[in-house]
């Protein structure tokens, strides 16, 4: 248990320096790692509201429910309900890459708002509502539906947005699909993408007939991806590649067709457990599909996953998952046989969303690099439980970290870089401390599958190794 | 200029006590002026012998926002030069009236409207204390003194008791106060003694007693105040009586609000439960 205590004197420095409550509070979400589960002390404490003045980096309901889930849905046309700014400063921000004719048969980087003025408030916005959804129709006929997704002050003045919606979805007849993401709902993002789930299972899945030619008995759903930077693309291009078809993408690059016949699929596999787990429990139980968890980051877990996967299906399947890991596989060692000794022994500090603090810790490892610390902004008990295993013993485990306890640990760790979000961005440019997006891939991606791991492991070089930090004089300590 | 907003449950006459009210100080000299804080928009009708049409908020939604607005149009002069100003609002159910308030008053503000020379601005607020917009009236720097209309009946008291509460809180913070209690009668039993009672024990007066006369209802179908509509009824000079002890009145207070148990042994006292009750 050495290095879990050190680890924990380590935390009790960092968090002496808060009021007494807070350090109460703050102590039982810093935790060091014990991968056994066997240390009773180190489960972290998740999903509760943010302590103020801490500078949480947490984001809203809406940021949920429209960012994440249904933003990507690429031929629902989304309106942001309510002034105008929660849609503007999040329009477009991750990158959900999609094929398609914008603004004619796709909508998916298209900014659209009812944009509440004070009498919108005053009396009310329904009709407001009505208006733009019509108006919307009349524009983007190619619109397979249209998304009513509710900012702060609709809950607050109690627009009966369900009302309108369903009033305007039998009148034109598709779905128009109301979403309570109010931001005030809450502690973090992580209730929009429950809203969400469930808004896709009553006014999708509960509503209309998907198109599906014919079904096969290797019909899968790809779940959780949100093809950022294209992501999606290089996971399906393996599930292909292995003789499943991928009938729906869940929401990247994806239709409200291929959420539809979503229910046909035999089998759900889902990539960011945490903001879609909510649907593939509904699928299991509603329909029989069973789900499994998998990782496409970094050769290790791309293969160990590939195998799972293929362990629900027929010796084809398999002797396909084989073959396919065999092809390549020399393509990988020669990524791994290129960059890892650029970067081995190299230190990594993660503070990301829901998924990625535990997912990436393999391909990074698949470069020698090390996860000293990792952090969830709005993971559950859930994801901290499937973490523990994932980290070095002594690791650092932080839920909903402070601006301050990022900058400690990177001070006192001193990792060789650190991936975080555009709110951390700066403030580590600024530490002389080399720093990558890891939201939205910093512009680059894809960073899945075969297609991402080369991606990925060019782009930590050139962030770790980039003669421009050493142009940054670092405080030394 | 002294801002005096008036609150008190529904439909207990705060509308046309403040207006009667209001009419009897501009009878003796004083500029006046009413803004009405309820969507209904009938806090000036008896001023302006009619329901105003140029609302703040509804003209507001009209042109587009209040920024479209000049105050001209919003603020208008009836009987005795008595300035009105109504904040309009939503139709039950929908929107939010407690932004229209703030809205309309922030509106009034900034552009002039409580000019100089004014010297008592009356705000008619809807029923209860139900949000913060309703509450806009008293904040910092707005009416510092409140007046409530209530009557022998229990529910009007709960009100009244209740309204004091908001009050208690905004005193503490911003410095408003309570000026009295107005007893609009309703005939109760011992009214006079109950109301005086209660306004006792909130530690503030009943600042006067207004007798039930349907000379009120009289001159309210013809769209008038009875200072205007009967000015020798002895009504009218119950409303004068009560304008000039307001305009005298230096007894402000921070009100003491009861418990809902003492509230009830209160009534208790004075007979009202057991009435009640048969």
């Amino acid at each position: 248990m050495g290095r879990i205590e050190d680890t924990q004197k380590l935390i009790d420095e960092v968090l002496e320096v808060y009021p007494e409550k807070t350090k109460k509070d703050r102590a039982k979400h810093v935790k060091p790692n014990d991968p056994t589960g066997q240390c009773s002390t180190c489960a972290v404490k998740a999903n509760i509201k943010s302590r103020p003045g801490v500078m949480t980096v947490r984001g809203c309901a809406y940021a949920g429910a429209k960012g994440v889930v249904w933003g990507p849905v690429k031929d629902q046309i989304t309106i942001s309900h309510g002034p105008i700014g929660c849609g503007q400063y999040s329009w477009w921000s991750r990158r959900n890459y999609y094929n398609g004719q914008t603004g004619v048969d796709t909508f998916g980087t298209m900014h659209i708002t009812t944009d509440f003025q004070e009498k919108d408030i005053v009396y009310g916005g329904d009709k407001k509502l009505d208006a733009a959804i019509k108006e919307l129709k009349e524009l983007f006929p190619l619109g397979k539906s249209i998304g009513v997704l509710s900012e702060c002050p609709v809950g607050l003045i109690g627009d009966d947005i369900e009302a309108v919606s369903k009033k305007a979805s039998n009148e034109l007849g598709i779905p128009i699909v109301p979403v309570r993401c109010e931001g005030f709902r809450g502690v973090s993002q992580s209730l929009g993408h429950h809203i969400a789930n469930d808004t896709i299972r009553d006014h999708i899945l509960e509503k209309i007939e998907g198109k599906l030619d014919q079904s096969t008995p290797y019909d899968v759903n790809l779940v959780g991806d949100y093809n950022i930077g294209g992501d999606a693309w290089a996971s399906r291009k393996i599930l292909e590649e292995m003789g499943l078809r991928v009938i729906a993408q869940w929401t990247g690059d994806s239709t409200i067709n291929e959420l539809a016949i979503a229910p046909k699929a035999k089998l759900n596999l889902i990539h960011c457990y945490r903001s879609m787990n909510y649907i593939c429990r509904h699928m299991e139980e509603k329909y029989g599909i069973p789900w499994t968890e998998f990782n496409f980051f970094g050769p290790t877990k791309i293969y160990q996953s590939i195998r799972k996967i293929a362990s629900f299906f027929d010796d084809k399947i398999k002797a396909n998952a084989e073959a396919l890991i065999e092809k390549y596989k020399p393509a990988m060692d020669a990524v791994v046989e290129e960059f890892r000794p650029r970067l081995e022994g190299k230190k990594v500090m993660l503070y990301v969303g829901g998924l990625r603090p535990r997912h990436t810790v393999g391909a990074y490892e698949d470069l020698g690099m090390e996860v000293v610390a990792s952090g969830y902004e709005f993971g559950h008990n859930d994801d901290y439980k499937r973490t523990y295993p994932e980290m070095k013993e002594g690791a650092v485990i932080m839920d909903d970290a402070t601006l301050y306890e990022l900058e400690e640990f990177t001070r006192r760790l001193r990792p060789d870089m650190v991936g975080s979000g555009i709110k951390e961005k700066y403030s580590y440019h600024k530490m002389g401390v080399p720093f990558r997006q890891m939201h939205s891939w910093d512009y680059s991606g894809p960073y899945h599958g075969f297609d991402g791991f080369p991606v990925f492991a060019r782009d930590m070089d050139t962030t770790v190794n980039s003669p421009t930090w050493k142009l940054i004089r670092r405080k030394k300590r | 200029m002294r801002q005096i907003a008036i609150y008190g449950k529904g439909g207990i006459g705060k509308s046309t006590t403040t207006q009667n009210t209001v009419s009897a100080l501009a009878e003796a000299g004083h500029k006046c002026m009413i803004v009405g804080c309820d969507p209904k928009a009938d806090a000036t009708r008896l001023i302006l012998h009619k329901k105003a049409q140029n609302t703040v908020m509804d003209m507001a939604r009209e042109r587009g926002s209040v920024e479209d607005l000049e105050i001209e149009e919003v603020l208008l002069e009836g009987f005795m030069g008595v300035k009105c100003a109504e904040s309009g609002g939503p139709e039950p159910g929908v929107g939010c009236a407690g932004r229209g308030v703030i809205t309309a008053i922030n509106f009034l503000e900034e552009n002039g409207a409580y000019s100089e020379g004014t010297d008592f601005v009356f705000y008619d607020v809807l029923g209860d204390v139900v949000c913060g917009g309703f509450a806009m009236p008293i904040r910092e720097g707005k009416a510092k003194e409140i007046y409530i209309v209530t009557s022998g009946e229990m529910m009007a008291m709960y009100a009244a008791n209740n309204i004091s509460r908001g009050i208690l809180k905004y005193a503490q913070s911003g410095g408003v106060r309570l000026g009295g209690l107005i007893c609009n009668s309703r005939k109760v039993d011992k009214e006079h003694e109950l109301i005086s009672e209660l306004a006792r024990r909130l530690g503030t007066q009943m600042i006067h007693f207004v007798p039930r006369d349907n000379q009120v209802q009289r001159a309210e179908l013809r769209r008038m105040t009875v200072i205007e509509y009967s000015p020798e009824h002895q009504q009218a000079d119950e409303y004068r009586a009560l304008a000039k002890k307001m305009a005298e009145n230096r007894d402000l207070v921070i009100p003491t609000p009861l418990s809902m148990d003492e509230l009830e042994a209160l009534l208790m006292e004075f007979g009202v439960l057991e009435n009640e009750a048969a």
